[in-house]
């Protein structure tokens, strides 16, 4: 086994990415995130990359955009309302088909909100905040570990389909510390031939998202939506106690691993209920979830929001069966008993919708 | 295998460094562990706490509502925690600091540890935490003092590691303490 560290859920990011090859980083300070450019501002430099506190969101994502354009592994963070700052150029980024990760350890809004962990950025992050018609892969995890895991496959997923890589945490996850096995990356980063390297002995190559010519652009959105429908293949998901149960549970990030205890809890009481999580929240485990509709009979849905991810929950569910809805907005964390207590209301009401 | 527990204080009594050298130990005795602070927009002299989840499977939730234990560090602690340990669970009171009108709990098995009284005996009045976490250790006995003191140094920044034998001895003398009182508790 690979070495086991004690570490904060944003340490294990910037620790994944620097696995992963990551040798660039832009960001601008924003709670609770700061932790993820701490640790790249200390580590970059020894290892001949570059850190830099940009003077805006807006500037660091365009840095990112630059860095990356040359074919580095390149990454920025921030939490919620500096994620909206960085929607234009995460436009740009899909547009230009230029690969980074960005990395939103959420909080609360709208507005400038709370420090308070919230889902609420479920809806930005899987439908792309920005303009145009794009898509982001979106990856979400649920403890230290996932946050190094999938950091560095936010990396290699960037490189696989030139697009930008979203992963979506919350303050929860960037603020718990936990042990996480230090995995080797040992993965060969893809040649990148489209990138910028300086054109001498080649021909001139060019990134851009501007299509004016006759056709050009509808060209570009036919083959961008080829590749977001080729990334359908990357969907992840995790199911816990779901073999036999009669209700499953739905949820990403940090309400699932609360809801793993709630599940313990209802199962010593005799409840036959399981749960279902989401990895990647987009592309969102359609047939995992539409699987565990028919298997159960009914599910149920519980955010840290008012209702988001539930949307795509019945899209893929298509009607066949109920599904119920529980939401936490911002403010207070629900404990495992809450969610239960929650849990077991919506099963005596019945039905469903 | 599974242990929780609660530790709460004024920012600066070293309540978050308890609970992370705890969650240290465990890691280093093969468990798996969580250990989730409770940050805000917080001042100097505010409450501070932290919680430690302990298992031999993997952690489900980092949030828990009514503990196996609590340490309890000054009196909006006392008051805010004791009631909501469990009915059989442990609470440690700070009794240097806390009044006892604030002590109030569905458990039985309180155990009051003069801190300052017993750090200052060992020469250092701001190991109290120590003293506290020793008798927390002793007393559950999910992690030993000795895997405690073999974490020491990667728990605590390079600049502390002169202070580690006092650490030490600050450990020591909490657990000898809920040894001398366990049959109060």
């Amino acid at each position: 086994m690979a070495k086991r560290v004690m570490v904060k859920g944003n340490e294990a990011v910037a620790m994944g990415a620097i696995a992963a090859g990551c040798r660039f980083y832009f960001g601008y300070p924003i709670t609770p995130q700061n932790e993820i450019p701490e640790y790249m501002s200390a580590e970059l430099p020894k290892l001949g990359g570059t850190f830099i506190q940009a003077e805006s969101e807006v500037a660091s994502i365009n840095m990112v955009l630059g860095a990356a354009a040359t074919g580095a592994r390149v990454m920025t963070s921030s939490s919620s309302p500096g994620i909206s700052l960085k929607q234009e150029g995460i436009s740009y980024l899909c547009g230009s088909e230029i690969p980074a990760v960005i990395v939103n350890m959420s909080r609360s809004g709208p507005g400038l909100g709370g420090i308070h962990p919230s889902q609420g950025d479920y809806f930005q992050a899987t439908r792309g905040g920005g303009h145009g018609d794009y898509r982001t892969l979106v990856l979400a995890p649920s403890t230290a570990q996932e946050n190094y895991d999938l950091t560095m496959l936010a990396f290699d997923l960037a490189d696989k389909y030139r697009n930008p890589v979203m992963v979506l945490g919350d303050a929860l996850l960037g603020q718990i510390k936990e042990p996480v096995e230090l995995k080797p990356y040992r993965k060969k980063p893809p040649a990148k031939p489209w990138a910028l390297t300086g054109c001498a002995g080649r021909p001139s190559q060019l990134l851009k998202s501007l299509y004016l010519a006759d056709g050009l652009l509808t060209e570009h959105n036919w083959k961008l939506f080829k590749k977001y429908q080729k990334m359908r293949q990357e969907v992840r998901h995790e199911l816990y106690r779901a073999d036999d149960a009669e209700v499953i549970l739905v949820a990403f990030g940090s309400v699932a691993r609360i809801l793993r205890t709630s599940v313990d809890i209802l199962r010593d009481k005799g409840k036959k209920v399981g749960l279902l999580r989401p990895i990647t929240v987009y592309p969102f485990p359609d047939e995992a979830v539409r699987a565990a509709a028919q298997a159960a009979g009914r599910l149920m849905v519980l955010e840290l929001n008012t209702g988001q991810m539930v949307e795509d929950v019945r899209l893929a569910v298509e009607g066949k069966a109920p599904v119920d809805f529980y939401g936490c907005p911002p403010g207070t964390i629900p404990t495992p008993e809450d969610l239960a207590r929650e849990v077991e209301k919506l099963w005596r009401k019945g039905g469903g919708r | 295998m599974y242990f929780d527990t609660i530790i709460a204080g004024f920012g600066g009594q070293g309540v978050l460094f308890m609970g992370n050298l705890m969650a240290y130990a465990a890691m280093e005795a093969g468990r798996q562990v969580t250990f989730m602070p409770v940050y805000g927009v917080e001042m100097r002299g505010g409450t501070a706490n932290c919680t430690v989840v302990i298992s031999d499977r993997q952690v489900g939730s980092p949030i828990v509502h009514e503990p196996q234990a609590a340490v309890v560090m000054n009196n909006p602690s006392a008051e805010k925690f004791g009631p909501r340990v469990k009915k059989n669970g442990l609470l440690l009171v700070n009794s240097s600091l806390v009044d006892e009108q604030y002590v109030k709990a569905r458990t039985k098995r309180i155990l009051r540890v003069p801190s300052l009284e017993l750090a200052q005996e060992i020469g250092n009045p701001r190991l109290a935490n120590m003293i506290l976490l020793g008798c927390l250790v002793e007393l559950s006995g999910v992690v030993s003092v000795a895997d405690m003191v073999k974490v020491l140094p990667s728990a605590l920044d390079p600049r502390y590691h002169k202070m580690i034998p006092a650490n030490q001895a600050a450990l020591e003398r909490g657990a000898r303490f809920a040894k001398e009182n366990r049959g109060k508790v």
